[in-house]
Order: structure tokens, then C-alpha cells, then sequence
């Protein structure tokens, strides 16, 4: 008999038999289905998390709110299908922190994770009920978790005015204006505002007069060889298209003086030049290194550190005079620099040079056929998205838009060998080295340190498909940039001394000085006219300072009056408190508040040979410089008047507002 | 339990880890490492540090060893770049590093060994802080490091020696540990005079929000030198 023969006989022989042996598989077949069920791996870990908490003194508590079974959070207004806490189930429990995952607690956020879900944030494959399927990506789900290391992106999906609490976030949308990224790749937020750059690329028009061609090879070829601080990319050109990019950009350079540049004696005191450049406070845009290697300076204006080996004396004396003559929209305002001065800022700036940088760069003349393949490589690497070049029209849309590119289909994406198949990690990689996509690849290479790419990943990974589908209410947008512009001769003032590259007025302008949108209420116009020609130092402890423009007389007051009747708030009249109405017991009893209960001169020093805290204003003038209902008003809510204020938001009451302004309107001490 | 840890550790590792080649092998050994600059950094979690972490090996004299192998390495997903080398001519070894997800105390190690194979290490101890602390940082550079932090910047001078009572550093546990939450938050919000300390701390109550207030307790506990132990629950769990 066969084996079949006797398996059959012995399961099938009678009709009882094969009726009981179907019956067995059947039931076999029935019990796969909870057998299954027994091995999910959430079981697992909802079983371990029982054992965790079984021993803890809270543990009763915990067992308490613990559901089994597999967790659901559904948001249908926000596209949310979230399991993750059907093993993740301690993220509510505060006292478990400290624990192994996955059990710990959320950490605090201003947000309910019942009202937001985890994917929102964390990405991932909310509905998996698997560890895998939930974190990774597989043929299937594409969607993996997102590193923490860029999880603020998730928060500028809504967040779109920069948020405190998220400083890479808010470091990389600050990095894609500034660092060129938005001239050439459009990036809008979801209601379609367009995301403006911050930098001011140099136009190349008149590129001629301002530098030599030898200069322009070399710091096409490497930017920050030059200057450490450059955020021009590097092109990684070939000798031979440096040379020829140089030829076409000389080439193409038109005179921008009617005549000869008037002349200049340069003086050869570089110590005077450094003092006129010290007491201009030029240091508060461009930065120069020191003796010590150390940068100096801010970053409004380009690096000086080798200026002298860079432009032309002639070309260096017309900027001085009026920058405006050589670029009509430079932030570098118009000084009024006597011919004294301007010989020696030159004499100062020519000695910053480096006779390494150019040394062997050695240019024959260049022939047609160079200067047009030169024209050629202006158009392929769309030096024109920056600069002004004649000739050269602005390429719009030179490169991909990046609006959506946060949820960009790993479908669409072309990965270089040794990339993770990740978003994060393509873009990553692609601002790291652009090249190791190809060579052709049109992308130039940005010198970033591995902070300044996680932010510039984090800033791009905000801008995702999800933002735009969820409901408008939860974004909070950016303002929408002010195009304020006073008029009049005022007006053309202020765009001359270029006000708005430092100071905020009526919502335009930079954030390196106080915001002036009140100043006329807040400031005595005597004093107003005085510092706008002799700029002092209020705030002792700052680097950066208002510069002296060598204002006429007629200039400064025109300028005051302006400020005084323009710039007033609606908050209270300054006519309102006369200063000189104060009793004399009212200042003695501001004083004691003063030193005594509010410790003013923890920060501000109103008596130099006392006082020592330099945080806030300097305040020995206070009675001369300010308004008295001003005073008053700051110190009832500084805030108020001026969001943002250091200045504590004390809510004095008015008696002790009274007696603290009474006594600060006394002080007109020193002639400083 | 232990399978489901090493499970997200897999995860972790593979999600972020490059494939990196076996590098060269140690020409020299030492018999002791010291940590030379990285340790005691602060970051968000997930975020790089500042810094990089320089370890040197050196001999039994105490010279610097060149061409030893260093292996940094920690627990949890923190990237190090590179993760292992050999020790330049200054008998030093150089990496950068992106902390982990989880918040907390983190213990990066670096490993040499000796001929015999006999292992020496050197702990970096770094912060990694969570949104809160991370909120109450930001909020702590702007309103509160020019008096609690004595170390003057090109960008930021202190004002710490000017005041006559001078400000706690933030990290000075020894001082703030016994503080309860309580007393930190009723400080920060009505001020010095009001808890029967120094005036020249004003109340910001009304300057900054209470979850802005809470923020700042966070990262106090979070920075504090010695460690803030909070008063834990009961757990007999080995």
C-alpha cells in the first residue's frame, strides 16, 4: 500500500472519519485568525508597557487611563489618520519621562497632541500599525520619520512668521533670502507670497570702473579666497571659463561718470583713515578681520578684509562721495564725507590688501571668440538671476521651484549612488555637494557649515503639500513686506542717508537700530537735531552705532521737523505732561523708586560716577532727550509703545510713573 | 521590552547611519584619552553641535600618541562624523556630531585601546534640550544672559559685574537645584524684591507669558551643573 493509500484510509475511510477530519481542519483554520491577533507586535508592546507600570507607585493611576487595543486619532480637517499611540501609549504621562521608548512622554509643547496628531509633525505612516511600516519607508509607504534634527520644519507649515522656540527653522528662511537662493528658485508659501531676498547682489554694468578683470577671475574662481564671509557661491569654473567669463564681463561694462572721476589726494595715514572709518562706525555693516584673524563687523555690506586689492582708487573716491552715483539701490548710505575724509577712508581701506590673492592670475587680451563664449557662460549659469548685466535679460524661473519641494514624490527624485532614498536627505545632499549630481548640474556650490544645511533642509522641508491643504485659519502668516516711503524732502533725506537699511519705520526697514515709528513723540527736538549731526552713544554696551553723516544745519532740521510731526503715536498726546510742572518732592521721591524698588541703574546709567549697569540707554539726559508723557507712558507698558521692548513691562501705577519721570526729566547733565 | 528597544535603535541606525568602510588600522596605541575641547555643549535634540569633539590619546609619559584608533560612540541615534580614525600627529582626533532625538543628558563616549586590546575611554557630557527648553533658551539669550552670564561676546557684553548682587548662572545648580519650580517661576515673574531677594532682578510677569516663564524654568533644570534630580516616583522596575 502506497502512502497516500494509508493516508487516506486513515482519514477519509468512512464518511464519519472525512466528515471529522474537515471538521479539525476547519477548526485549525478558525484559530489562526486570534492566534494572529496574539501575535501583533502592539500587543507586544502594550503588554510590555503593563509590565512597567505594574511595579511603580503610580502605577495604579497609569493603569487607569491605559486603553488596550489599537488607538485611533482622526482629524478629517487635517488629513490625520494616526495609530501611533497604540504603542506609544505613555505620551500623555508626564511621570514616565525617563523611561525607554516606546513609552515615553511627549515632551511639553504648545500644542495637544489630541488636536494635532504625530504625523503633522513627526511624519511617518500614521496609520501602520507596525514599528517598520509606521517609521520607515518600504515599496508601499513612502513616508518615513522625520529625523529630529529637522523637526521644526514641521512647525513652519502653519508658522510662516518666524516663531521664537524654533531657531533653525527660523535660521533657514533667513539663509534662503539672504544667501541668494530665491533669485534664482521661487519659493512661495501657501497663500502665494513670495519669498523676497535679503541680499543686495552688486550691479555689473559699469563693473569696468570698479575693479580690474584679473580681480574678477579670481574671485569668480573662489569666491572666499577673497573674503572668508562671501555668500556668492562658487561656479567651480575652469581656468579657461574664468577667463573668458572675465573678458565678457569687462567687455560688456559701460562708464557709468560722465567725465573722469575727480581726484583725489589719498593721504598715507592710515591711522587717521582708521579713526574716520572707527568714528563713521563703518563696522556696523562690513566686517574686517583683525590683527588677532577675528571678523569684526556686520554683515549688511560686503567684507573689507581685502578691499584695497579689489577696487580702483578712482572708482573708491566717486563711492565715497555718493555710492548712489555707481549703484542707485545700494544699502550704503550717502555720508557727505569732506575730500579730507575721503582720502583718507581710501588711504585706510587701499592698505587692506593682499598681494597673494591676485599673484598669479596672468590674463593675455582677450579675443572675440573668448569674450563670446564668455556671453555663452552668463546665460548657461544665469550669473544675470543676480546681477545687472547689459545685454543679459533676467532669467525668470532660472531654476526648479521649491515651493512643494518638502513633499517632493520619492518617485520624481533622481538619487545619487550612496544617498539615503529620504527627502531630508536628497536635498541635504544636493545643497552639500550640487556636483555629485552630475557635472552638468547648474547648481553652483555653497560653502555652509553642517548647522547652516540642517537649517537651510529644515527652512525647505516646511514647504510641503500638507501645508497647503490644511484649513487657511491655522496659518499664521508673515506680514506682507511694507512698502512705506515718506515724501518730500524729508523724504528724499531719508532714502539718501539710507535710514531704512538700520532702522524699522511704519512696518519697512532693517532691525540693527530702534525702530522709529514714534520717535517724534517719544524724543525732544532739540536733542533730535544735535544727534542727527552728532551722533553720540546712547546705549554703551552696543557694538553697533548710529554713523555720522555730516548733516547740514538745514538738512538736520528739516529732517526733525519731519520725524516730530510724522512719526507720533496715537497712544497719548506728548503735549500732555509739562516737564516743567513737576513738584520737587515728586523727583525726590522718583529717586528713591529709582535706586530703590525698580533698581533702574541695574541697566542704565543716569549718574557716571555712581552708576555702572549699561544695558538700556544712558540716562544723564534724560530731561533734555525725552518726552516727559513718554517717560510716563514706558513706564506703564513699554511694550505698548514699542513691541519688543527689552524694557520690563513694569504696569506702574501712575503715582510711582509720576515721581520716576518727574526725577528722569531733571537730569540734564553733561554736555554728553 | 529589551527587543523593542533595539528594534527602534535599528531603526534609528539605519535611518541615518552612512555605510562607512572600515578605515585604516591603528599604527600606534596609547594607554590613556582625554577629552581636549567638546564636552559640556548644548543643542536642541536631533541638532549639531557647535563644536567638534577633539579626544587625544596619549602614552604612559603622557605624550600625545599618533596614529591610534579612536571610536566615538553613544547610545541612541547620535551621528558622529566620522564615528572612528586615527589620531593625527598631535595625537589627536577630531569629530563632529549631531545629537540624538530624545532630550536629556547625553553621554558621548571615545575608545582607544592599548596593544593588548585592553579598552580606555573618556565621557563627553552633553545637553540635549526638548521645544520647551529650547523656547526657554531663545527667550534666555534675549532677556536674561546679559546679567546670568558673566562671558562677554563681540555681539552681547555682559552686564553680570555690574550689579551688586551678582546673578546666578544658569547652569549653577548647586544654587537653583534646591529652588522648587515654584519659587523659580515666582522669581522670574515678580522679581527679586518680591521673594526677599536683590531688586536689580525685575519682575517680568508682564514682559513674557507664563508658558514663556515656564520655558525658561525648563531650561534652567535642563542646563543645571550638578544635574537637577527631580523628586521621582517610586519605581521597583529593575
Amino acid at each position: 500500500m502506497s502512502l497516500f493509500e494509508k493516508i487516506r484510509q486513515l482519514l477519509f475511510r468512512d464518511s464519519m472519519r472525512a466528515f471529522g477530519t474537515f471538521s479539525v481542519a476547519l477548526l485549525l483554520l478558525l484559530a489562526v485568525v486570534p492566534a494572529k491577533d496574539h501575535f501583533r507586535q502592539w500587543l507586544g508592546y502594550q503588554n510590555d508597557y503593563q509590565r512597567l507600570i505594574r511595579n511603580r507607585s503610580d502605577g495604579v493611576s497609569l493603569a487607569r487611563r491605559f486603553q488596550g487595543g489599537v488607538q485611533q486619532t482622526w482629524l478629517p480637517d487635517l488629513n490625520v489618520v494616526d495609530r501611533c499611540t497604540t504603542c506609544h501609549v505613555g505620551l500623555k504621562e508626564a511621570s514616565l519621562v525617563g523611561v525607554a521608548q516606546p513609552f515615553r512622554p511627549h515632551p511639553p509643547i504648545p500644542h495637544a497632541l489630541s488636536e494635532f496628531g504625530c504625523v503633522m509633525c513627526h511624519r511617518g505612516q500614521g496609520f501602520a500599525t507596525t514599528v517598520d511600516d509606521a517609521h520607515n519607508s518600504t515599496l508601499a509607504w513612502e513616508q518615513p520619520i522625520l529625523p529630529a534634527r529637522y523637526v521644526e520644519s514641521s512647525c513652519g507649515q502653519c508658522h510662516e512668521k518666524p516663531l521664537t522656540g524654533t531657531p533653525q527653522l527660523n535660521t533657514g528662511r533667513d539663509m534662503l533670502a539672504r544667501y541668494g537662493c530665491v533669485h534664482c528658485h521661487k519659493i512661495a508659501s501657501p497663500e502665494g507670497q513670495v519669498m523676497t531676498a535679503t541680499d543686495t547682489p552688486p550691479p555689473l554694468r559699469h563693473v569696468a570702473a570698479k575693479t580690474s578683470r584679473e580681480w574678477i577671475y579670481a574671485w569668480i574662481k573662489n569666491p572666499q579666497a577673497y573674503a572668508a564671509t562671501a555668500t556668492m557661491p562658487n561656479f567651480q569654473l575652469s581656468d579657461d571659463d574664468a577667463r573668458d567669463l572675465s573678458a565678457f564681463l569687462i567687455n560688456q561694462s559701460t562708464p557709468y561718470l560722465e567725465g573722469p572721476a575727480k581726484a583725489v589726494a589719498v593721504s598715507s595715514d592710515v591711522q587717521a583713515g582708521s579713526s574716520v572709518y572707527g568714528e563713521s562706525f563703518c563696522a556696523s555693516c562690513h566686517a574686517m578681520q583683525n590683527a588677532a584673524g577675528l571678523m569684526v563687523g556686520g554683515n549688511v555690506g560686503p567684507e573689507l578684509t581685502r578691499v584695497g586689492s579689489k577696487v580702483k582708487p578712482e572708482w573708491l573716491g566717486e563711492w565715497l562721495r555718493n555710492p548712489k552715483t555707481y549703484d542707485p539701490e545700494t544699502a550704503m548710505p550717502h555720508y557727505r564725507f569732506d575730500e579730507k575724509e575721503i582720502g583718507m577712508v581710501m588711504g585706510f581701506l587701499g592698505s587692506k590688501a593682499d598681494s597673494d590673492f591676485m599673484a598669479n592670475v596672468k590674463l593675455e587680451p582677450a579675443t572675440p571668440a573668448q569674450i563670446a563664449h564668455g556671453k555663452t557662460l552668463v546665460n548657461e549659469r544665469g550669473c544675470a538671476s543676480c546681477h545687472e548685466i547689459n545685454g543679459i535679460a533676467h532669467p525668470d524661473n532660472f531654476a526648479p521651484e521649491l515651493s512643494g519641494v518638502g513633499s517632493l514624490a520619492l518617485a520624481k527624485i533622481l538619487f545619487a549612488p550612496g544617498i539615503p532614498h529620504t527627502v531630508p536627505d536628497y536635498i541635504a545632499a544636493k545643497i552639500r555637494n550640487p556636483h555629485s549630481f552630475g557635472s552638468a548640474l547648474k547648481m553652483p556650490q555653497f560653502t555652509l557649515t553642517d548647522g547652516q544645511i540642517d537649517s537651510l533642509v529644515t527652512a525647505l522641508l516646511a514647504q510641503t503639500a500638507r501645508a497647503k491643504s490644511l484649513p487657511a485659519t491655522m496659518r499664521i502668516q508673515a506680514p506682507s513686506p511694507s512698502t512705506y516711503q515718506p515724501a518730500g524732502k524729508a523724504g528724499r533725506l531719508i532714502a539718501d542717508m539710507r535710514c531704512f537699511s538700520c532702522h524699522m519705520i511704519n512696518g519697512r526697514g532693517g532691525s540693527m537700530a530702534p525702530d522709529l515709528t514714534w520717535e517724534g513723540s517719544s524724543v525732544q527736538r532739540g536733542w533730535l537735531v544735535n544727534f542727527l549731526k552728532h551722533p553720540n552713544t546712547l546705549r554703551p554696551a552696543l557694538i553697533r552705532r548710529m554713523p555720522k553723516f555730516n548733516m547740514t544745519d538745514d538738512d538736520a532740521s528739516t529732517l526733525a521737523d519731519y520725524i516730530m510731526t510724522a512719526y507720533q503715536t496715537p497712544a497719548f498726546d506728548s503735549d500732555s505732561m509739562d516737564a516743567s510742572k513737576f513738584a520737587a518732592a515728586d523727583a525726590a521721591h522718583g529717586k528713591d523708586l529709582y535706586y530703590g524698588k525698580y533698581a533702574c541703574n541695574s541697566c542704565h546709567i543716569l549718574d557716571p560716577a555712581k552708576d555702572k549697569g549699561y544695558l538700556g540707554p544712558t540716562l544723564t539726559q534724560a530731561g533734555t532727550r525725552l518726552n516727559a508723557a513718554w517717560v510716563f507712558h514706558w513706564l506703564q507698558n513699554a511694550q505698548k509703545l514699542r513691541p519688543g521692548a527689552l524694557e520690563i513691562n513694569w504696569n506702574m501705577g501712575d503715582d510711582d510713573a509720576r515721581a520716576i519721570t518727574a526725577f528722569l526729566m531733571q537730569q540734564k547733565g553733561g554736555a554728553k | 521590552m529589551k527587543r523593542a528597544v533595539v528594534a527602534l535603535m535599528l531603526l534609528a541606525a539605519a535611518g541615518c547611519h552612512r555605510v562607512s568602510s572600515p578605515g585604516p588600522a591603528a599604527t600606534a596605541y596609547g594607554v590613556a584619552i582625554v577629552s581636549v575641547s567638546g564636552d559640556k555643549q548644548v543643542a536642541g535634540a536631533g541638532a549639531a553641535l557647535d563644536q567638534p569633539l577633539v579626544a587625544q590619546v596619549n602614552d604612559a609619559q603622557g605624550s600625545p600618541v599618533a596614529g591610534a584608533m579612536v571610536r566615538f560612540s553613544a547610545a541612541g541615534d547620535v551621528r558622529f562624523d566620522p564615528p572612528s580614525g586615527l589620531t593625527g600627529s598631535d595625537g589627536q582626533f577630531t569629530s563632529k556630531v549631531h545629537l540624538g532625538g530624545m532630550a536629556g543628558r547625553v553621554s558621548l563616549i571615545a575608545i582607544t585601546q592599548d596593544k593588548s586590546g585592553k579598552a580606555y575611554q573618556v565621557e563627553f557630557p552633553e545637553i540635549a534640550l526638548d521645544y520647551q527648553q529650547m523656547l526657554g533658551r531663545e527667550l534666555s539669550e534675549q532677556y536674561c544672559s546679559r546679567c546670568h552670564n558673566p562671558e562677554s561676546t563681540a555681539e552681547r557684553v555682559s552686564n553680570h559685574d555690574n550689579l551688586a548682587a551678582p546673578p546666578h548662572l544658569f547652569s549653577d545648580g548647586a544654587a537653583l537645584n534646591s529652588m522648587t519650580k515654584a519659587n523659580l517661576v515666582a522669581v522670574i515673574s515678580h522679581g527679586g524684591s518680591a521673594v526677599g531677594k536683590s531688586a536689580e532682578m525685575p519682575p517680568y510677569g508682564l514682559t513674557l507669558s507664563a508658558a514663556d516663564i515656564e520655558a525658561l524654568a525648563a531650561y534652567i533644570r535642563a542646563v543645571a551643573d550638578p544635574p537637577y534630580r527631580p523628586q521621582g516616583v517610586f519605581n521597583a522596575n529593575p
